[in-house]
């Protein structure tokens, strides 16, 4: 717990050490801002809720997350300062699970640098607070999915930008698993039991009843249960680097 | 041996078709400074990372203080101090934070994680850096950051591979002054190049080529296997006349005489027949007695006399080059001019 601690606080410290932090999350805003307004035509639909600015959180994180994500473990490994980090007596579980940690903090902390969105919505309207809430929790279940997706490609390689391109194409697919660009491909000769569980793996189904204000637990356990096993996933991969 | 704190049994190491390290064994105990001597590419970083945890061996085992660094990787590494190659660190921290960093990884806390610190970046001389960002400091700086994380929690056992690559004759002096002071509670390893570090440094040398120990005993068990051992050096102020050449021929016990001219200096070196140890031959005049009788007698101007404990660079090159037998065959360009 002591090393996750140390490990957490140094990662996070990172981020805002370099102008990472502060880019990512000017482009987060506003790009956020130019979505839910501009096309997403916030003001024209009249409705005192934030599921327009929740629906493009997906595509907005299938870009922005692997950008936090792809230096994890890959720029470590460039440094050679993974040497460093995994010859001191740290438990490979804190390494792993602390970089994530520090990530997903600090895309939540770009999450909650929105709340002027929700301040226009409350002073044009009388929303549903509560639903709001459901809906960035529901959002930030999202990023960490995204982040331990990428986390865990980022253990592969070295390589920031391949870091990055898988990242994007990983989390595309589960994003739009459901929808009919990879449904298609699969249901002409595959049972359907397979089908319904590949789309089951939809980020984008998941997170429609968390935008409209819904904390389904199915959705819940769906969010924890992909973290949980791409994490492992991670921790398997960078103990495979041991072996060389 | 009982008090081996580094113990090191047929470690090896393969990627894929490539064997980097092949069986290698050594121990080190406490107050031992081990040189690990070897040409780029023998497997000495390799064998390192193998034994700080950072890759698996493939065979063979490693234990630090008893601990085995497969089985029980923690413990192992808790009683280590590592220098990885090139000393990396996290290059947007200051050292100060950087050492923060490791003194909470290491357990140290409030007051004790001060005192480790400040004692680190004393016995290291980072006082004046310590706010700067480690990515804006000099190779030597970043080297001297390295080496304030390997000792910060005063670990039993410290493993640094190339400690004094890149830094000035200065900076050189001040690591090896460090790594002397530490010597006596301590078992260590360096990785070097430089072999006069391993003179000034290591009470006891491993070469290693392609994956394989091929020497292993102190500095001067090391240099009496060199042809220069028991020569005797002597250069001259002026440039050598036949003459002169003769009378030291005519000595006693030469064997061959190398003659080097540099400027208006000769050097010449005389090997004797005697290569071995020189107590076997107490009975017999030695060489550079007889040397130094002959130059008092000639009259001539001596710049230096001295013999020789033998190189280690020699000694490395012929353990070390796989065509120590073909060495006179002229290299390509070489046999084309």
């Amino acid at each position: 717990m002591n090393e996750l601690i140390a490990i957490f606080r140094r990662e996070l410290a990172g981020y805002f050490a370099t102008p990472l932090a502060f880019v990512f999350i000017v482009i987060f805003l506003f790009t956020m801002g130019a979505f839910t307004f501009y096309m997403g035509g916030y003001f024209e639909s009249n409705q005192a809720d934030l599921s327009i600015f929740f629906n493009f959180h997906p595509w907005l994180y299938l870009f922005l997350i692997p950008a936090i994500s792809m230096r994890l473990w890959a720029e470590e490994r460039r440094t050679g300062s993974i040497e460093l980090l995994l010859s001191l007596p740290v438990p490979l579980w804190s390494a792993v699970l602390g970089k994530f940690l520090a990530a997903w903090v600090f895309s939540g902390i770009a999450l909650l640098l929105t709340f002027p969105v929700w301040l226009t919505v409350n002073y044009l309207g009388d929303p549903d607070n509560g639903a709001v809430l459901a809906g960035y929790i529901g959002s930030f279940l999202m990023a960490g999915g995204y982040l331990a997706i990428g986390s865990c490609l980022s253990a592969i390689t070295s390589n920031q930008v391949i870091a990055f391109v898988i990242s994007v194409v990983v989390c595309f697919l589960f994003t739009v698993s459901g929808l009919p660009i990879v449904i298609d491909f699969f249901s002409g000769w595959a049972p359907q039991q397979v089908v319904n569980t590949i789309a089951s793996f939809s980020f984008l189904t998941h997170s429609q009843a968390i935008t409209q204000g819904v904390i389904d637990l199915r959705d819940f356990i769906f969010f924890a249960t992909l973290i949980a096993a791409w994490l492992v996933a991670c921790g398997i991969v960078v103990d495979m680097k041991k072996a060389g | 041996m009982t008090d081996a704190m580094i113990e090191i049994d047929g470690l090896t190491k393969r990627f894929g078709p490539f064997t980097a390290v092949d069986g290698i064994s050594f121990s080190v105990a406490r107050g031992e400074v081990l040189g690990f001597l070897g040409p780029n590419g023998a497997g000495k970083s390799t064998t390192m990372k193998m034994i700080t945890g950072f890759l698996s061996p493939s065979d063979g085992k490693a234990s630090i203080c008893g601990h085995d660094v497969v089985a029980d990787t923690l413990a192992a590494q808790r009683q280590l101090g590592y220098l990885p190659e090139g000393a990396p660190a996290y290059g947007d921290m200051t050292p100060r934070g950087f050492l923060r960093f490791v003194a909470h990884i290491r357990r140290l806390r409030g007051a004790e994680a001060d005192k480790a610190i400040d004692r680190a970046v004393e016995a290291t001389e980072l006082r004046y850096v310590l706010e700067q960002p480690i990515d804006t400091l000099s190779k030597g700086f970043r080297r001297r950051v390295g080496l304030a994380q390997s000792i910060l929690h005063n670990p039993p056992v410290l493993i640094m591979d190339e400690p004094t690559d890149g830094l000035d004759p200065n900076q050189k002096y001040e690591v090896r002054r460090l790594i002397n002071n530490m010597a006596a509670e301590k078992a260590i390893i360096i990785s070097t190049h430089i072999l006069e570090e391993v003179d000034a440094i290591c009470t006891r040398a491993v070469i290693i080529d392609r994956g394989h120990v091929v020497a292993d005993g102190t500095p001067a068990a090391l240099m009496a296997r060199s042809r220069y051992h028991n020569a005797v050096s002597l250069t001259l102020g002026e440039n050598l006349t036949v003459a002169a050449a003769e009378a030291l021929k005519a000595l006693p016990g030469i064997a061959s005489i190398e003659v080097i001219p540099r400027g208006t200096e000769t050097t010449l070196t005389l090997f004797s027949h005697q290569q071995g140890d020189t107590s076997d031959i107490a009975g017999e005049v030695r060489l550079i007695d007889a040397v130094a009788d002959l130059v008092r007698e000639k009259g001539w101007e001596v710049r230096s006399l001295y013999g020789e404990p033998g190189r280690l660079d020699e000694v490395f090159r012929k353990l070390t080059r796989p065509d120590t037998h073909v060495a006179e065959t002229p290299r390509k360009g070489e046999a084309a001019a």
